[in-house]
């Protein structure tokens, strides 16, 4: 399964238009912040920008964190949401270390699906599409 | 979210409190510039000075913003320093799409803090902040510390003055996310006449959206539309600069304070010289995917080691023209080095430059001397430009402090009005001709952009005073109508009358759809009615002599049209004035 990649964050120009794209084409809001893919800027305008979205984590942590099923492991990395399971605990968002999972006023968790809806958007290609790396390699052992 | 009245977020400075208002309005003036002249019929003060503390500051946004692509800016609107009368200043950024996100269709300051502060509001909070720590500080310096004191970056937008707001100058502009602005007529002085240094707006809100299928195929076809076809091109390429080579050739482009429109110098700071040399990278206001901001960069060594700073600066063709061809600074990044510094003061960098050119020529005809000026100006010297410019944002003395009331009220006191570039205010970067120099002086905002007299006088031919007036008053009406939604008037070709009423029906807005011309002409008297309920008498407005002498390709300003077109436009804003076009 591919997951969705954001190679050439360089050449973002700030213009929201993915993460407008997923929240009006995948969760039907208007809205530049419930949706698997945010904008901010990177220490100032002038020094650019960053996306908040999915690394398709294998194993996901914020599945290992959530208490009632809702957030289960996608194959190759990412997470399958079941909204109808979740009751609003924040715990996802507070498991993610790349800050992926955004919570709206009543902690309702949005999270990107790795659909790709968002990649014609861009009009300077930052996103892509790519194969998922498949399960990472961890050296066992050490100090950790 | 789509409703069908105003939801408009007040605050009193004075008393330090908020208040909610709900306004009716919403088909008969849609919302931005309709909306600002509706907030200032209930809120303003005519009779009252523009500094009164009960004067209001609005900003407002469409009934498209967010909605749409390039739906993108915010209509700030005013009683304006530079002339006491009402007056609008447009600007992206971010503060459309936060104001949208912050769930409101209007901000309206009132009152004056007792101390230096900031208002930082969203969705779901509203604080008035003591930020004392930040009177003085300069554009950059403030953009910095304020960063570190709300949340969302990145769905956020930050207003704010630097020094020449806090001084009082006619011309300070407010700066919105450090490359775009509320740039002409005053409006950062309005702030600092408030004790107000920024505003933070959070856009933390999301709206559901219309569950029928237009909306979502309409969204595609106009996006498509704004960047598969070559419309938006010039905007994504080179930008606004390419108008520079362009003017050049026709003889239409100001050059050392419209002594001349045509130099060969200007082949040196092109629009494509711009892109080729010092572009950085691109930029775009939030909700628009064709990223017209043009970040070019400057580069200073402060030692005799090899020591360097470097700052990025946006650049388009008015201050490009405004400190460069102007001042006759024929280096792109000269021209830089002098925009980054009216950045930094919070000033209009188009009316800094302007009236330093007009400085430059009463130099050098011996009306000013370095007693007035502390450094000699001269055209070209980028060095004392630099130097001016901070004076100017400063007011560092009693003659800089007058010109930045206006180059006219300098000329007045010291002289050489005939020469000075004043169109309503200083002039923007088109010596088109006398359709556009009749526009200029008379327009609502007196911006290059209230209707198309530079494209008038470039395309059609013949002195025809009834036309010329005819279209004039038509195209203004329909920018009024886009810059009502809110349009990005560089989406102008792409959002028709009949564009923008399927988008409007498919969102929701039938009713205001249905009636797009009424409700157009509606906005238009309604903001004339402000203008000149705030005393502007069209009659009076003269145009210095300088416009008469220049040439261009067309060939020399035909004093007799130009005279006509004023007087009939004059007449012709009374009539829209009185409703009775």
């Amino acid at each position: 399964m591919k997951i969705l990649t954001t190679p050439r964050m360089e050449r973002c120009i700030g213009c929201h238009s993915c993460a407008l794209a997923c929240a009006r084409l995948v969760h039907k809001n208007l809205s530049w912040g419930t949706a698997g893919i945010r904008i901010h800027s990177s220490g100032g305008l002038s020094t650019g920008f960053e996306a908040k979205t999915c690394l398709a984590c294998d194993p996901a942590p914020c599945a290992e964190a959530c208490p009632t099923g809702a957030y289960s492991q996608r194959k190759d990395g990412g997470v399958i949401v079941k909204k109808d399971l979740c009751i609003r605990c924040g715990k996802c968002a507070e498991a993610c270390p790349v800050d992926a999972i955004y919570l709206d006023a009543s902690t309702e968790p949005f999270v990107c699906i790795h659909c790709g809806r968002c990649v014609p958007f861009c009009p300077h290609d930052c996103l892509e599409m790519a194969d998922a790396p498949g399960k990472r390699s961890v050296l066992k052992g050490g100090a950790a | 979210m789509i409703r069908d009245h105003f939801r408009v977020l007040g605050v009193n400075l004075t008393t330090g409190r908020g208040n909610m208002e709900i306004v009716e309005g919403r088909d008969t003036v849609a919302g931005g510039s309709g909306l600002a002249a509706l907030l200032f019929e209930r809120h303003g003060h005519p009779d009252k000075p523009w500094d009164d503390p009960d004067q209001p500051l609005i900003f407002a946004i469409g009934p498209l913003t967010g909605y749409f692509p390039l739906m993108s800016k915010t209509v700030c609107a005013f009683k304006s320093p530079y002339h006491d009368q009402y007056a609008e200043s447009h600007g992206g950024g971010r503060s459309a799409l936060a104001l949208r996100f912050a769930d409101y269709d209007a901000l309206v300051v009132t009152g004056r803090a007792q101390s230096p502060s900031v208002i930082a509001f969203g969705s779901h909070h509203l604080g008035i902040i003591d930020a004392s720590y930040l009177w003085g500080k300069d554009i950059f310096e403030t953009g910095k510390m304020l960063r570190g004191l709300s949340k969302g970056s990145g769905h956020r937008s930050i207003l704010r003055i630097g020094p020449a707001g806090e001084l009082g100058s006619a011309y300070a502009e407010i700066n919105v996310d450090t490359y775009r602005h509320f740039g002409r007529l005053g409006g950062g002085t309005v702030m600092g006449s408030k004790n107000l240094k920024a505003i933070v707006i959070r856009g933390d809100a999301a709206f559901p959206l219309p569950e029928s299928k237009d909306y979502q195929k309409l969204f595609q076809e106009v996006y498509t539309k704004l960047t598969d076809t070559d419309m938006m091109s010039k905007y994504h390429d080179i930008g606004t600069p390419i108008n520079m080579a362009a003017l050049n050739a026709l003889k239409m482009l100001p050059i050392r304070n419209l002594q001349l429109t045509t130099d060969q110098g200007i082949d040196a700071i092109t629009g494509e010289r711009f892109a080729d040399e010092t572009l950085l990278r691109n930029a775009a206001c939030a909700g628009c995917p064709v990223g017209c901001i043009h970040i070019g960069f400057v580069r200073e060594r402060f030692a005799k080691e090899h020591r360097y700073i470097y700052r990025q600066v946006s650049y388009d063709h008015e201050p490009i023209f405004a400190v460069g061809s102007m001042l006759s600074v024929m280096d792109p990044f000269a021209i830089l080095a002098i925009i980054d510094v009216s950045e930094k003061m919070g000033l209009d960098v188009m009316s800094a430059g302007v009236a330093l050119a007009w400085a430059t020529e009463a130099t050098e005809k011996g009306v000013l001397s370095e007693s007035e000026t502390l450094v000699r100006l001269s055209f070209g010297d980028v060095e004392a430009y630099k130097d001016a410019m901070e004076h100017l944002g400063r007011g560092t003395n009693d003659f800089y402090r007058l010109l930045t009331q206006g180059t006219l009220r300098a000329a007045e006191h010291y002289g050489g009005k005939e020469y000075a570039c004043v169109l309503g205010q200083e002039m923007a970067g088109y010596a088109t001709g006398e359709v556009y120099f009749a526009s200029q002086a008379l327009g609502l905002r007196h911006s290059h952009l209230d209707s198309g007299g530079y494209s008038y006088d470039q395309k059609e031919t013949g002195a025809d005073v009834s036309k010329a007036v005819g279209f004039l008053v038509k195209d203004e009406q329909g920018r009024g109508l886009l810059t009502s939604m809110v349009a990005c008037l560089f989406a102008r070709g792409v959002y028709t009358d009949e564009l923008l009423t399927r988008c409007l029906k498919s969102i929701g807005y039938g009713s205001l759809a249905e009636n797009l011309g009424p409700v157009s002409r509606n906005i238009q008297e309604l903001r004339w009615r402000m203008r000149l309920g705030t005393g502007f008498i069209p009659e009076d407005v003269t145009i210095p002599k300088r416009f008469y002498e220049v040439s261009t390709a067309k060939g020399a300003v035909d004093a007799d049209f130009l005279g006509g077109v004023m007087r009939e436009y004059a007449k012709a804003i009374r009539r829209l004035s009185a409703g009775a076009q």
